[in-house]
């Protein structure tokens, strides 16, 4: 250990973690006025020299070698960031829970009505089992996998795979075709949220209006969710062709003008949006109006005997009331969006026109499994992972706050 | 529209007053309707011209004809026969009634081991349980396909290919949330009767659980059903393949000609089963997310 040299030491890395560490935990303990500044110091700074170890030591710290490129380094601070942004929620909100008197950990039982009797924990492993030994072979290990081979140089049919430390992520930072097939899909679960949930929203409630029809209503409108990304890429792709496309057809009638929607640059990426929309309304619809099924009558009906307006009542009861579904709605919306537009794009324009169609989750597919390159498309598989964890984070966060504030 | 009118007669303490023409003529809540209607109209339009191009020649489909072609059992002997949709067809059913079946039974028994017994650290399991979800099986392709093809001894290939998606953390947590809101007197009433887990399971868990179960084997089917990059890179042989690569095997070569009636058959009768499960499920559907959103 001592004879290799460091542009940045493994001590520094560590420190600086014990210092962010310590400042932010001084900054909770301002914020809250609970507990003691001391043990807020101490606790934190451990947070910290965890969170900035934790995703380093265990590749030896080799971004901070002194014969890695700037890029490495910076890869290597993002690790540290992202460690320290684990480490440090789950060692400040178990350390305020203490602070609080509150218990550390979930209680393990409030079920009433269990089984008596010694044998209950053979019960419950033999009913378990199955879906535990799943999980630890299909999605534990392999994700344990993606992790490992993201550090190396691998390909599928080649034997040799070699450690190359963090080279297939600090790639990623110049390389262009990936920074746009990240925005794309990006922007593909933009236009999805926006266009799909604000016209689901609105269809919904038409749809929770005492009407007449209401369900055949609905079951005319759901159904789409029954629907695969293929099927709806190989409708889109007769609807949009250039020549014999029925929008075309309608346009040439209409303004004498045709669009060359699938071959041409922003059209194509709008073609996949109209796509992808007209493939989920359905399922946004289905749980807006379960969403608005919840909303107590009352609530709307005294707001309204107070004089409040239709606009003012969505505004101010039900869209807020509303926001648990939204946000799942965005959620799913935007997994959607990244993952499973792939089968849809890959019949409507298979990527292209010049790749202006490639999602993140298309480069994975054309990295590992065309061109073999475990090591790259892992480390592709990871970006997409983070965004995930990211979005639930936020998700999770927001409901969190809007149940505290919803408790009527 | 008379009926409605009626009946604003009878329930509206206003109708004596004098209203306007268009008030009486025009349904209550005219809006809600149109946008309804036109919201029908666009969202089902996509689906009925795939119908009606299914049974229609190319030059018919150039020509933009808005009357039934003369192809329809052509384009369906091509798509069946000659594109082995059928086979496609039945494979997937196979895939997906597996799927379906096996998540769902590894679901309930998941929820009963987390809800009906006594054991210190529950929490760490459902919690070990719960965390797959931030994991899509697609994060993990590229692993998951290593590691299944590194594995050589799998009795069938649609064995290597189910197996690893039978556990569903939205089943386990779906299933915990329905049992929890049960009340605690039924299992304490079984247990004084003397009734195993297993037979309280068998004899009253699952009696209770038909719309959960229906709304689950809903997704689980459709989940199943719509699968398409798992199979695309896991099975070598064509003929095993499933439904989903044979629809797209068609949108390939178009430039053969004559292609877009069998492509829109292949559309027509991919969707045909998921639409039909829907249809029959869609009350337990319903019923089941209306059981879960209470609690």
């Amino acid at each position: 250990m001592e004879d290799i040299a460091y542009s940045v030491h493994p001590i520094l890395v560590t420190l600086v973690g014990a210092v962010l560490g310590a400042g932010y935990f001084a900054f909770l303990r301002w914020q809250t006025q609970v507990g003691s500044v001391n043990i807020s110091l101490l606790i934190g700074a451990i947070a910290g020299a965890a969170g900035a170890t934790l995703l380093t030591a265990p590749l030896g710290y080799c971004m901070f070698q002194s014969d890695q490129k700037s890029e490495d380094i910076m890869v290597g601070w993002i690790a540290v960031a992202l460690g320290l942004m684990l480490t440090l929620n789950i060692f400040s909100s178990l350390l305020w829970r203490y602070f609080r008197g509150q218990r550390l950990l979930p209680r393990g039982d409030t079920t009433p009505g269990a089984f008596r009797g010694r044998f209950g924990l053979v019960y419950a492993l033999a009913a378990l089992s199955p879906t535990i030994l799943v999980l630890i072979f299909f999605v534990y290990l392999p994700m344990f996998d993606t992790l490992r081979f993201s550090t190396f140089l691998a390909r599928f049919g080649a034997p040799r795979t070699r450690f190359i430390c963090v080279s297939n992520f600090s790639r990623m930072l110049s390389d262009v075709d990936y920074h746009s097939n990240l925005f794309l899909s990006f922007a593909l679960s933009f236009g999805i949220i926006i266009i799909a949930m604000s016209l689901a929203l609105l269809i919904a409630s038409m749809l929770n209006q005492p009407i007449r029809g209401a369900s055949l209503y609905r079951t005319l409108l759901i159904w789409p969710y029954a629907i695969s990304p293929i099927v709806a890429g190989s409708i889109f792709g007769l609807l949009l062709g250039t020549e014999s496309g029925i929008v075309n057809r309608a346009l040439d009638l209409l303004f004498g003008a045709k669009v060359p929607w699938l071959v041409s640059i922003p059209a194509a990426q709008i073609s996949v949006v109209l796509a992808s929309v007209w493939n989920v309304i359905g399922f946004n619809i289905l749980f807006y109006t379960a969403g608005l099924q919840t909303i107590p009558k009352d609530l709307l009906e005294s707001a309204s005997i107070d004089g409040a307006s239709a606009w003012q009542r969505f505004a101010r009861i039900t869209f807020p009331l509303l926001s648990p579904f939204t946000f799942f709605l965005i959620v799913t919306n935007t997994i959607y969006a990244f993952f499973d537009t792939f089968g849809l794009i890959f019949v409507l324009t298979r990527g292209g026109p010049t790749e202006s169609t490639f999602t993140a989750m298309y480069r994975v597919y054309v990295t590992g499994i065309l061109a073999s390159d475990i090591g790259k498309s892992t480390a592709q598989s990871l970006i997409l992972f983070l965004i995930v964890v990211g979005i639930t984070i936020v998700q999770f966060r927001v409901g969190q706050r809007r149940v505290q504030y919803g408790n009527y | 529209m008379t009926e409605s009118a009626s009946s604003r007669f009878v329930f509206d303490p206003s109708a004596g007053k004098e209203r306007p023409l268009w008030r009486r003529l025009v349904p209550q809540r005219w809006y809600a309707h149109l946008i309804l209607i036109i919201s029908v109209i666009i969202i089902t339009f996509p689906m009925f011209y795939a119908l009606l191009i299914s049974t229609q020649s190319n030059p018919e489909v150039y020509n933009h004809k808005f009357t039934p072609g003369t192809m329809f059992f052509e384009n369906l002997h091509t798509v069946m026969v000659q594109r082995n949709m059928g086979r496609f067809m039945l494979n997937s059913f196979i895939i997906a009634l597996l799927i379906a079946v096996g998540k769902t039974i590894m679901s309930v028994l998941a929820g009963l081991g987390l809800v009906y017994f006594r054991y210190p650290g529950k929490w760490i399991v459902f919690g070990f349980v719960l965390i797959t979800l931030i994991m899509p099986g697609d994060v993990l392709l590229i692993a998951l396909y290593r590691r299944v093809v590194s594995f050589d001894a799998w009795p069938h290939p649609y064995v290597a290919l189910t197996l690893p998606l039978l556990a569903s953390a939205t089943g386990v947590f779906i299933f915990r949330q329905h049992f929890m809101t049960m009340p605690p007197d039924l299992s304490e009433a079984a247990q004084l009767d003397g009734a195993s887990p297993l037979q309280f399971l068998f004899r009253v868990l699952i009696p209770l659980s038909w719309n959960t179960i229906g709304a689950l084997m809903v997704i689980m089917f459709l989940f199943g059903w719509n699968q398409f990059l798992w199979p695309l890179i896991l099975l070598r042989d064509q003929d095993l393949q499933v439904v989903q690569w044979g629809m797209q095997s068609l949108t390939q070569n178009v430039e053969v000609g004559d292609n877009f009636g069998p492509m829109m058959m292949g559309v027509i009768i991919t969707s045909l089963p998921p639409m039909i499960v829907f249809l029959i499920l869609q009350r337990q559907f319903m019923k089941g997310f209306a059981l879960t959103r209470d609690k």
